[in-house]
């Protein structure tokens, strides 16, 4: 199915994977970073976080590249939002009945997961653009990159701050750094695994911004060198 | 001053780019008065709180330079243990905490001031903030359990001076018996929140008060005489200019007289202690984080005074020096730019723009 619809210059395999490294919502493309921090604190919440993201983002995507050429170009945030919010109540519910735990843990965060900026980024930027098996991918990697940025931060600050991993003593409570379950040590480790993955998304001497600067909310407004000299060229070419 | 490497060159001719007046202060020799300047602290402090505080020192110091070799080395960039600035960074932070902290904090402290608040942001000259300052706030918050006992002098002191506050406490004041569980023996600011007397059962002014002989949250910031014997030797050497220190102390005197109602003894006591004088004379003073202009210090001073104030008199915290800093240091790259000098000659925008609308008028 995705073969067949296959545009020429996209690549199944990099719009699953881009969402991972060179594309990952939370420390390259830095979307999505209220909740995010809020619930890294502990493996669990950020685990429970992350799939009902997966849920959300998928099949957002999905619903909203099938749609894509009957929503009204005016309308279109509101008619996303909408779609969004569907899926967030569901998943809501879901949790309240099955997994109560996990839903008293995200508390707020669940429900505002409808306004996500990832989520809205994505049906913006890539599924109203995109075929449906590329939509579905887009949203798998990116929801999956999400839930592996999340549960990094999580193993950091979980360790570090309550000594605990997954709820299990490492280390014990009087050598325990309490700077890590607060925003600011949530803020610190942010900003490490952000140049730990900057330095895995480029490589010396490539631009930084990236391949796809259409796909970036911030392109027009972006100072960076490499969109400078895009620009220019563009400017040449006029 | 031309040094022998220039004047090796064949024929005596000095190929060298100008400037060609040089002076032979470089980081190393200005970091050298820093610590020498720290050195009546250091000695003060082993004095007043034990010999525990010179293990703190050592322990501090050795990985502060350690984080700064390491960092330096894995970023590949230039060695720089050599400038003495981590040997400076490290005691100031060991002179800002409590004596009985325990040494993996003070260990870890000093990797956070080094790693995280200096060399991430590309070494010294380039951190936004003082390192020392930011990493007290980060263990305060950290290890906000080591923070909460005052360091108390040593007995041979208690015994012939019986402490200030110590002894106000013991017969407490119901006001004060509220926050024991929190504190188990406050600070004479902490005291001075909770309502209490200022000067408590002072016996000794001198000793008690000027050579610091009394409960404090940090082991380097009570003995009055070490610190001003330090940042004159600083003033002296020209290390320091007097602005910030002058117009520091200044704002917090004048705001405390106003407040206090015009009671000399209430200014007194806010002059001398918690951190103020240390902090004025030798972390307010940090070249990379303090504002370059004499009017920018001068604003950059009032504007610590100012934040100092509102924190000690209105604030929960007892103390403010630490985030006064802080915020200040945000402002610096600002304070810079509006007291930037004018070049000579060179005319202000506004009037220039004036001149330009006269001219189209005439034409």
């Amino acid at each position: 199915m995705a073969k067949a619809d296959k545009a020429p210059e996209v690549n199944a395999r990099q719009v699953f994977t881009k969402g991972l490294i060179n594309e990952n919502p939370i420390f390259r493309l830095v979307l999505g970073l209220c909740s995010s921090l809020a619930v890294s604190s502990s493996l669990i919440g950020a685990l429970g976080m992350g799939v009902s993201v997966i849920f959300v983002l998928l099949l957002s995507n999905i619903v909203i590249s099938l749609l894509r050429n009957f929503i009204p170009n005016t309308v279109r945030i509101p008619a996303y939002i909408t779609v969004i919010a569907g899926f967030v109540s569901i998943v809501q519910m879901l949790l309240q009945a099955f997994a109560n735990p996990i839903y008293e843990l995200l508390g707020i965060y669940l429900p505002l997961i409808v306004v996500n900026c990832i989520i809205l980024g994505r049906a913006e930027a890539f599924a109203s653009k995109n075929t449906v098996g590329m939509a579905a991918l887009d949203g798998l990697g990116m929801g999956v990159g999400y839930t592996i940025a999340l549960l990094s931060i999580a193993f950091v600050r979980e360790l570090l701050g309550a000594g605990t991993l997954f709820g299990f003593t490492i280390i014990p409570e009087a050598y325990t750094i309490k700077l890590f379950t607060m925003p600011t040590g949530g803020f610190l480790v942010v900003g490490f695994f952000m140049a730990v993955w900057n330095h895995l998304a480029e490589k010396k001497g490539k631009p930084r911004a990236g391949e796809d600067c259409n796909g970036c909310p911030m392109a027009g407004h972006c100072v960076s060198e490499f969109v400078r000299s895009q620009k220019e060229v563009e400017e040449d070419k006029a | 001053m031309a040094s022998d490497k220039d004047i090796m060159y064949p024929e005596n001719f000095i190929i060298t780019s100008s400037p060609y007046l040089r002076q032979a202060k470089n980081t190393r020799m200005i970091m050298l008065d820093v610590l020498i300047a720290l050195l009546p602290c250091v000695v003060a402090s082993t004095i007043i709180y034990g010999t525990r505080s010179l293990l703190i020192i050592l322990v501090a110091v050795a990985f502060a330079v350690l984080s700064e070799g390491l960092s330096r080395r894995v970023m590949k960039r230039p060695q720089t243990i050599g400038d003495l600035s981590a040997v400076v960074t490290g005691l100031i932070l060991a002179l800002n905490l409590p004596i009985d902290i325990p040494l993996w904090q003070v260990a870890l402290g000093s990797v956070f001031a080094i790693v995280v608040c200096k060399q991430i942001f590309g070494g010294l000259g380039q951190n936004i903030f003082n390192p020392a300052m930011v990493t007290r706030i980060a263990m305060m918050s950290a290890f906000s359990a080591s923070f909460m006992t005052a360091s108390r002098p040593v007995q041979w002191i208690l015994d012939r001076f019986p402490d200030v506050i110590a002894e106000s406490t013991a017969t407490s004041s119901a006001t004060a018996s509220a926050t024991m569980d929190a504190m188990s023996n406050p600070t004479p600011l902490q005291h001075f929140k909770d309502g209490g007397e200022l000067f408590a059962n002072v016996n000794n002014i001198f000793v008690n008060v000027f050579l610091g002989a009394h409960d404090t949250l940090a082991i380097g910031e009570t003995c009055i005489a070490a610190i001003l014997i330090g940042g004159i030797y600083l003033l002296l050497r020209g290390v320091i200019k007097f602005y910030i220190p002058v117009s520091y102390i200044g704002t917090v005197a004048v705001l405390s007289l106003i407040y206090g109602g015009f009671d000399l003894s209430f200014v007194g006591f806010q002059m001398v202690v918690g951190g103020l004088l240390f902090a004025a004379f030798f972390m307010a003073t940090d070249y990379a984080t303090s504002p370059l202009t004499n009017t920018g210090k001068v604003v950059y001073g009032i504007g610590l005074g100012l934040i100092t104030c509102f924190i000690r008199f209105w604030g929960s915290l007892p103390e403010g020096v630490s985030y006064s800093i802080i915020i200040m240091n945000i402002l610096t790259p600002h304070i810079d730019r509006w007291t930037r000098h004018k070049a000579f000659g060179q005319r202000e925008k506004e009037s220039m723009d004036r001149a330009a609308a006269k001219e189209a008028k005439h034409v």
